[in-house]
């Protein structure tokens, strides 16, 4: 049986993820685990994150991180918020911190204004750059839920993206990782065929 | 091409059933939240707002398991409100599957909550409900009051959403103590100096009676979001009739 581990490091909207992908699964299991050796085990990893970059960052100890990048590298991996904005080179939150560098790009603040809002709360739209499979049945330009206070501008490996004020790079695809801006365990029924289309993504 | 303005239905649960108090005293069963929940996220709602206004803390597990169950078959943003006064009621609500929890009285008790809050679970999840009245000896300024507006706390509304937009809150949930109840619009004039004010969203709350109301509150009042329950309830009107009367006035919504 195919098993899905939502990598619990202490941060992040675990059971949301968890029972969105339990609702679209048929034959895989979702386990939200710590242990390394079942993260080395799994066949797919999700990769969450919510509040602050440098405390989810300080959150992921050295033994977890060392097991989560060997395995990122090989297995279908979906990155979600801060979980996406920790896999790239770095982000200017917190005064400054360093990402994991998997994924090209940089993470400035949103900047506001009268007609500009931040956090960014709230349903957006993904505009396409690329076709992708994650992307498979899913209407171009379909709302999605987003909440971020800061975001990446650009990347060589950017797949959709979204304004807000500025365009920003709302997902990001690059061999087995897929990393997403938004929320789609709160994106009713696009986030749900996205969940879906992660169950049936094979790399 | 920018983000969408967001319906929010709110149910206000008293011991595991939504009610809408009309005039406080006559208390109108409206259902089971979790299937009233589910319909509202069918109709298209960007979220959904679920205040406790359960008086003893005995029922407390009632509302976690209320909360957990809505969670598991709706997939859009809950937020969950109404008794938020310690860092482990949010800690409960973020766990049984809440994504925002709202704080109200206790913010003003103490204004050191939100900023804890915030550090320890993002601004992202906490949302400050004001509730504002007008004063009385000056025209266009607005007091915080609290336990259901009986309590007047003479903060002023616009200093105090400042305020706690700095120790961190994510969004401002706004009712008028006016309007609440009367069906006659939001207080466009509150809503559009306090969003004007601060850079965080702000959800209109208190007086909606109609869908003319709802486009009011984004078209003048400059809110983010419009909250209401009993124009949804009793099944005046669906969400759905409410987006696309927003959209026909040339609002984004999401559809």
């Amino acid at each position: 049986m195919t098993q899905i581990a939502v990598i619990d490091y202490g941060m992040g909207n675990l059971h949301s993820v968890s029972k969105a992908l339990e609702a679209v699964s048929q034959k895989e299991s979702i386990v939200i685990t710590s242990d390394q050796e079942v993260i080395k085990t799994s066949d797919k990893l999700v990769f969450p994150g919510v509040g602050a970059i440098k405390d989810c960052m300080e959150a992921f100890s050295n033994d977890l991180k060392e097991t989560v990048l060997e395995e990122v590298k090989k297995k279908p991996t979906l990155a979600i918020c801060v979980g996406m904005q920790m896999l790239l080179e770095s982000s200017e939150e917190n005064g400054g911190v360093e990402g994991l560098g998997l994924l090209n790009g940089k993470v400035c603040k949103i900047q506001s204004n009268k007609d500009i809002k931040v956090p960014h709360m709230g349903w957006n739209q993904v505009n396409y750059l690329k076709e992708h499979f994650l992307l498979k049945n899913i209407i171009d330009s379909s709302y999605f839920y987003f909440v971020h206070s800061y975001c990446c501008p650009s990347s060589k490996d950017a797949l959709t993206e979204t304004i807000h004020g500025e365009k920003f790079v709302s997902s990001f695809a690059k061999d087995n990782i897929f990393a997403v801006q938004f929320h789609p365990e709160k994106s009713q029924s696009a986030g749900l065929q996205l969940y879906k289309n992660f169950l049936d993504w094979s790399v | 091409m920018s983000v969408a303005k967001r319906i929010i239905p709110c149910l206000d649960v008293d011991k595991g059933r939504v009610v809408k108090g009309v005039n406080f005293l006559n208390i109108r069963d409206a259902g089971d939240p979790v299937e009233i929940a589910k319909r509202y996220d069918t109709e298209g709602a960007d979220e959904i707002t679920m205040l406790d206004i359960t008086a003893s803390h005995e029922t407390r597990d009632t509302t976690y398991k209320t909360v957990e169950s809505i969670a598991s078959q709706v997939f859009i943003p809950l937020t969950v409100g109404g008794g938020v006064r310690k860092i482990e009621d949010i800690k409960k609500l973020l766990r049984s599957g809440a994504d925002k929890v709202s704080i109200n009285t206790s913010a003003v008790e103490n204004p050191g909550f939100v900023q804890e809050a915030a550090d320890k679970f993002g601004s992202q999840c906490i949302v400050v409900a004001v509730d504002a009245k007008a004063k009385t000896d000056k025209d266009n300024t607005w007091e915080v009051v609290t336990y259901g507006g009986r309590n007047r706390t003479g903060i002023d509304v616009l200093e105090w959403t400042e305020q706690v937009t700095e120790y961190g809150a994510g969004e401002i949930l706004l009712t008028s103590m006016d309007r609440d109840g009367t069906k006659e619009g939001f207080d466009n004039n509150l809503v559009s100096k306090v969003s004007s004010g601060i850079s965080i969203p702000v959800i209109a709350s208190g007086g909606v009676g109609n869908l003319d109301h709802l486009i009011d509150g984004v078209k003048i009042g400059g809110a983010e979001a419009v909250l209401a329950a009993s124009i949804f309830h009793f099944s005046e009107f669906s969400i759905k009739e409410a987006k696309e009367a927003m959209k026909a006035s040339g609002i984004t919504v999401r559809f």
